[in-house]
């Protein structure tokens, strides 16, 4: 018999509405649950993280905001602000040129230190973001150097058009000898840039003055300038030598192998200091008595044979990485040497070492305020000389250090930042 | 029947010198030696000339003549009548000083921040990153200057401490930070505390063995003793009873102020104080860095194969994810502790006298020989290195993964 008597109390006919999820299971609540509060030992360690960035902005926010810009000495600052906390940042306006070009760079000429950066960014947007400008525009990252070369030196546009024609007259030579052998070609290409520019010097001494910008000494440069100088000039010398040593480190033949490893091991064990008293002190004795190459160029000199070497190992580090099957597969398709580095090897182990060169690229832009050592006035060395030992601006450390930090930081951080976006593309790509 | 024929014996022509890959590497080689020896020849000859010219000579006497500068901060006795050879090894033991305390400073504070990069806590996450950004962006050299104005522009001078209510006091009663440097007590080893440095060596290695003891107890039995806190009474108990029962041998001195200045006590530099710090925190963000990639490289996997045999979360640690993340971690921090080292020349920035400062600033300047002293620097700064270098090669070979 069925139970037909028995009667269901409730049937619900339609699905609830869904309710909220608790309050603290959602929103604010739960990441602050999450992140911050998840255990005891986390919340210790929150309100220890709270409590020292609170001290932090305590203690610099009412130095930062109370600032004074306007005076025109410490005094005056300490006058303004009668007590009360508050930094001098006056120091930063008053002496804004100096920090950035420093104190013999003729102030009517500033325009042309400006345009070469901005031509800088053009220069480099190609190199730098491939997808977006066209290949076209790398015509003009060719043309840069001797461009920054005549409006940051001035002089005669005699001179850089000569170097730039060496290169050009040197590339063509090496374009026809190449195809008999790549040494050919390599040896050629040399000796017709050599050759270009040794009758160059007899053309543009007498006629020094076409086309010229005032011409400005290499010691009248610094502040900010002269650290990015530096660091793009080095850094971009540097990369052909760091290749070449990096291949001839992995090369079979001994002599050559012995070089290199000498030349890098040698360079990567000293400080940068060191090399910086050898340009400072000691390169002048090895060269003959009647040239007088000035400072700077001898910082160039050193500071590129120091990036050469840790670039140097970065692009070994690459090759080392490369599968052999590449080396093999160079081989087997009948390419020499030279073939198979430029068409196979290079520009894979190019791609894998960018990261690596960008991190020894900004430790040398760092490094690059070093020179204020050997008493050059870089942007460091213009605040530790001119400007804080200046009557009206002893003691002012924290405004000038901080912002002698924020441009480095700002630099780098950028820098470092496009590394890691490259890399992230990098690896999208080989996927 | 075929015969194997001989391949024709090649005499050798001067053209197979370019064309012959067999016999070009020879050319290369050969060009590359004249050229390195030309070039080596032409620096040669411009220094003899350059040398004639100026009337000097390449010598080494003037190490053993009298510095007669003064260094302020010495490790050995030293006074300006000491030989420059002399001032050079204090400026030796000042870098190797200021190189040994900024390792040790620079990898606690790299582990702690690394290890708290990964910390499931946003905000101490997102403050470690903001410490390693900031550290890794600015040269080093900026810190340096940084720290040594707190030191010198921020910090009381010594006068300020004098009378009861002064405007600074010393830390409890024994540090004391001034301008001039910081003043730590000094200890006074009378007769007996060699004992307690002998008890104190040996507690060490009665809790070495100890845990040694416990370990192969563990494996043999499977029994767990525990290993923390007697070790710990190991290391601390015998040395402070003999401590104690000799009648308490090793005294502190405590710096007190007399005249306008401090007396007693160890004083410790501005200048060293700055360079330590800086070189310490700047090294630490990289270290940080790298400790916080060699524990993301040791795979999730692991965690969680350890994991599900049962282990705790901080056995995972220690047994598991650690010895796999060491090996990848210690070679590049190694590096840094060579960059460190490198990066300690900056002193000459704040006037520590390290061996940059001595032989490569005053001694340099007062003999003006240029390239002995250069010379000397690098080659000091070169043994290091390979030293360094060395001890590398030797761990990365002992840590080899044994692959099959």
């Amino acid at each position: 018999m069925s139970d037909t008597g028995h009667q269901t109390a409730f049937v619900r006919a339609e699905i609830l509405p869904e309710a909220p999820p608790p309050i603290q299971e959602q929103g604010i609540f739960k990441w602050l649950r999450e992140n911050l509060f998840s255990s005891p030992a986390n919340t210790v360690l929150t309100l220890a993280a709270a409590w020292a960035l609170y001290q932090l902005v305590t203690a610099v926010a009412p130095w930062l905001l109370n600032g004074v810009w306007t005076t025109s000495s410490l005094s005056a600052c300490r006058e303004v602000l009668d007590g009360s906390v508050g930094a001098c940042f006056s120091v930063l306006t008053e002496r804004w040129n100096q920090l950035l070009f420093g104190f013999k760079y003729p102030p009517e000429l500033y325009w042309r230190p400006l345009l070469a950066l901005a031509l800088l960014f053009v220069a480099l947007a190609p190199l730098l973001f491939a997808k977006v400008f066209p290949r076209k525009l790398l015509a003009m990252t060719a043309v840069y150097p001797f461009l920054a070369f005549y409006l940051i030196w001035g002089g005669t546009i005699l001179v850089p058009a000569f170097a730039m024609l060496g290169f050009v007259v040197g590339y063509l030579v090496y374009i026809r000898l190449v195809y008999q052998s790549a040494a050919m070609g390599l040896i050629g290409g040399v000796a017709a840039a050599l050759v270009l520019w040794y009758f160059g010097g007899y053309v543009t001494e007498p006629l020094a003055n076409v086309l010229a910008l005032e011409p400005v000494k290499s010691r009248d440069m610094g502040g900010f300038m002269l650290n990015l100088m530096l660091g793009v000039i080095c850094v971009s010398l540097s990369l052909p030598f760091g290749i070449l040593l990096a291949l001839g480190r992995q090369s079979h033949m001994p002599i050559i192998k012995w070089i290199s490893v000498v030349f890098i091991e040698f360079i990567r064990g000293v400080p940068l200091i060191t090399l910086l008293f050898v340009a400072n002190v000691v390169l002048a004795y090895f060269l003959p008595p009647e040239s007088n190459l000035d400072l700077i160029l001898r910082v160039i000199i050193m500071i590129t044979m120091f990036a050469s070497a840790y670039i140097a190992e970065v692009i070994r580090g690459g090759l080392a990485a490369l599968p052999k099957g590449q080396y093999e597969a160079a081989d087997s398709l009948g390419l020499d040497y030279a073939q198979s580095m430029q068409l196979i090897i290079l520009p894979q182990a190019l791609k894998i070492s960018i990261p690596g060169i960008v991190n020894v690229s900004v430790g040398l832009f760092k490094d690059t305020t070093l020179v204020s050592v050997i008493s050059m006035f870089d942007l460091v060395g213009m605040i530790r000389g001119p400007i804080l030992s200046a009557a009206e601006w002893n003691g002012v450390y924290w405004e000038l250090f901080g912002f002698a930090a924020l441009l480095f930081f700002v630099t780098c951080y950028g820098i470092s930042q496009y590394s890691q976006w490259l890399e992230r593309q990098l690896t999208r790509e080989n996927q | 029947m075929a015969m194997l024929t001989e391949p024709p014996a090649e005499s050798f022509r001067l053209s197979m010198l370019i064309n012959d890959t067999r016999y070009r590497s020879y050319t290369f080689q050969f060009i590359a030696l004249m050229l390195l020896i030309v070039f080596m020849a032409y620096l040669g000859m411009n220094l003899v000339r350059n040398l004639a010219e100026q009337g000097q000579d390449i010598s080494f006497r003037f190490l053993g003549e009298p510095a007669g500068y003064d260094i302020n901060q010495t490790l050995i006795h030293y006074t300006n009548q000491s030989t420059h050879m002399r001032a050079s090894i204090v400026g030796v033991l000042n870098t190797l000083l200021v190189a040994v305390l900024g390792c040790i400073t620079a990898t606690v504070l790299g582990v702690v921040a690394g290890v708290l990069r990964l910390s499931p806590n946003w905000l101490v996450r997102k403050l470690m990153a903001g410490y390693v950004e900031a550290f890794r962006n600015v040269p080093v050299l900026i810190w340096i200057l940084i720290i040594f104005s707190i030191m010198t522009a921020a910090m009381p001078s010594p006068r300020a401490f004098r009378g009861a209510g002064s405007e600074a006091s010393m830390l409890f009663d024994a540090v004391a930070f001034t301008n001039r440097g910081v003043y730590l007590p000094r200890p006074i080893w009378e007769a007996g505390s060699l004992v307690v440095g002998l008890t104190f060596v040996a507690s060490v290695i009665g809790a070495l063995a100890y845990r040694r003891y416990a370990t192969k107890l563990l494996y043999d039995t499977g029994r767990l003793l525990p290993m923390g806190w007697p070790s710990l009474l190991i290391l601390v108990v015998p040395t402070v009873a003999i401590f104690f029962i000799l009648g308490r041998p090793i005294g502190l001195e405590y710096p007190e102020l007399g005249g306008f200045n401090f007396n007693g006590g160890i004083q410790i530099r501005g200048s060293l104080i700055a360079l330590w710090l800086a070189l310490a925190v700047y090294t630490g963000a990289f270290i940080a860095e790298n400790v916080r990639a060699g524990i993301q490289a040791v795979s999730g996997g692991q965690t969680e194969a350890a994991a599900s045999l049962g282990l705790r979360p901080r056995r995972i640690m220690s047994l598991i994810v650690l010895p796999q993340a060491l090996r990848i971690v210690i070679p590049p921090v190694i590096s840094q502790y060579l960059n460190l080292t490198k990066n300690s020349s900056l002193a000459i920035a704040v006037g520590y006298m390290d061996v940059t400062g001595t032989l490569g600033g005053i001694t340099l300047n007062q003999t003006g020989r240029a390239i002995e002293t250069v010379l000397m620097l690098m080659l000091f700064y070169l043994i290091i290195s390979l030293a360094i270098s060395a001890v590398m090669n030797i761990y990365n070979n002992a840590m080899k993964l044994e692959e099959r």
